[in-house]
């Protein structure tokens, strides 16, 4: 059960260069952060990766006007024009999948991050394509790491 | 030099646990705090910080919890983590409560497991379903209607069953666990012998496991190409979406918001839409379906072709490890088909 010395700091030399972020096949990530304080950071972040933002999916407005409870939940929708017009114009069947996004969303006082991890999703024999989804990950892990606690 | 000198003595006179503890707490944050919070109080996930689970839950069942997680619970199986880590994991979640950890023997119990399924069937079938597969709603978040912090946890899986031993199980029927609606079913009169026919009987399950969707071969995306015209593709498209009593959202380009209105791709056109009771239904399922969300169907004039195209639900549901999901992505998918074979008629 006890670790060696030795051991314990390779394994925290080894985490510290990992990202944040959860799971094996999605990102998620949880802040501390109120719902507002975190959507705004997550625009921000957005946008410092060299993003633009689409839109924001209100999903809880729709619910609770139709007489569902729940808590703050968005979708937001991101992408860079030149790569989602690129992948459309040569890669129409990945159209559906784009652009990029992220639901966020409160519980209690926490908010929630959740994304799908690109390269499980997307794939191509496409060299551009390729680099293309591994800057989205690179990017999204980034973006999770920043947001995470 | 002295002082690192000190620091490193003090760690090998002293027990290891701080360290244990240390590369625990930066995996938990990694792997486990979006679902089980911070303070383990849970979430997504269920709440590991419950004295009583502690009290209940050998290391043995969280490390294999772990290491096999549960299959289409929600709860991924982390398999890239090493036995170190896995270790240092547990040593982290003990510090949510002050219970001891309990040891289990291994050793399985003999006994009437057919008199177990007739005391399942009375006593336990209601939480944990006919086959022990579980409460329906797995990984509901606070935020959501909800009433109680767990949901009664499948039986009928096969990371359960390879985590908990048979004495582990007879423990908690014989105790219930104090914070869950689970009671001790020795005070709600059954005897020592009953609970051990119950546990053989939840053994038995190994025998049957249920068998997951399979997405191997389910295509990614779905289209359907349309003889009308883009315009009256997109307007069929709308008719055909209300006639399945869904609900416009919007219509937009599919660049919308990218470049300016005057460069946006007039010949890739979205509509999104949505049912509010299958969305709230969805939600309950699986918090985390915002990534399918809203409802969408797109129309794309290329090469001369007008198709509508939309995702797969299922080539996105596998990735979350949900049973309950994927069936209603099964249903998605094929509401999908209707509405993009409606419209193109």
């Amino acid at each position: 059960m006890k670790l060696t010395m030795l051991r314990a700091f390779a394994l925290l030399a080894g985490l510290s260069l990992v990202a944040a972020s959860v799971a094996e096949d999605i990102f998620m990530t949880r802040t501390q952060q109120t719902f507002p304080e975190a959507m705004l950071e997550l625009q921000q972040q957005i946008k410092s990766h060299g993003y633009t933002l689409s839109r924001v999916q209100r999903v809880d407005i729709g619910l609770t006007k139709s007489g569902y409870k729940t808590d703050k939940y968005r979708v937001v929708f991101f992408g860079k024009a030149d790569e989602i017009k690129w992948v459309g114009d040569n890669y129409p069947e990945w159209i559906p999948y784009l652009p990029l996004k992220i639901a966020i969303f409160s519980e209690a006082q926490d908010t929630l991050l959740i994304t799908s991890d690109p390269e499980e999703i997307f794939f191509s024999d496409d060299a551009k394509f390729k680099k293309i989804i591994t800057r989205w990950k690179k990017d999204i892990s980034a973006i999770f790491h920043e947001m995470a606690d | 030099m002295r002082l690192f000198i000190s620091f490193c003595l003090l760690l090998v006179t002293s027990s290891y646990t701080l360290a244990d503890t240390h590369v625990g707490a930066m995996l938990y944050k990694k792997n486990c705090i979006a679902c089980h919070g911070a303070s383990g109080k849970g979430g997504v996930g269920v709440p590991l910080a419950l004295e009583s689970f502690q009290a209940q839950a050998s290391d043995r069942f969280l490390k294999n919890t772990i290491r096999f997680g549960r299959i289409g619970r929600v709860m991924p199986a982390f398999k890239s983590l090493s036995e170190d880590e896995v270790n240092a994991l547990v040593a982290y979640i003990r510090t949510f409560a002050k219970a001891t950890p309990p040891v289990y023997s291994q050793q399985p119990i003999r006994a009437n497991a057919k008199h177990g399924a007739t005391l399942f069937s009375q006593n336990c079938a209601a939480c944990h379903g006919d086959h022990g597969q579980g409460g329906k709603g797995t990984g509901v978040t606070f935020s959501r209607p909800r009433d109680l912090p767990i949901i009664a946890p499948a039986l009928n899986n096969e990371g359960f069953l390879k985590s908990a031993s048979d004495a582990m199980i007879q423990a908690t029927l014989q105790q219930g666990r104090k914070g869950t609606p689970m009671v001790s079913f020795l005070e709600n009169g059954m005897s020592e012998q009953d609970i051990n026919d119950v546990v053989a009987y939840i053994r038995t399950f190994e025998k049957d496991l249920p068998t997951r969707t399979n997405v191997d071969d389910e295509p990614y995306y779905l289209e359907v190409e349309s003889s009308l015209s883009f315009e009256k593709t997109v307007a069929s498209l709308k008719q055909a979406v209300i006639g399945e009593n869904y609900r416009l959202i919007r219509t937009q380009k599919f660049d919308y918001g990218l470049v300016n209105v005057e460069q946006e791709d007039p010949k890739k056109v979205v509509v999104y839409f949505c049912n509010f009771k299958l969305l709230n239904e969805a939600l309950t399922v699986d918090p985390r379906v915002g990534l399918f969300l809203p409802c969408r169907l797109t129309v794309v004039e290329h090469k001369g072709k007008v198709k509508i195209m939309a995702i797969n639900p299922l080539h996105l549901s596998h990735f979350f490890n949900n049973d309950e999901l994927d069936n209603l992505c099964k249903g998605m998918r094929e509401t999908y088909e209707v509405i993009m074979e409606g419209a193109t008629l």
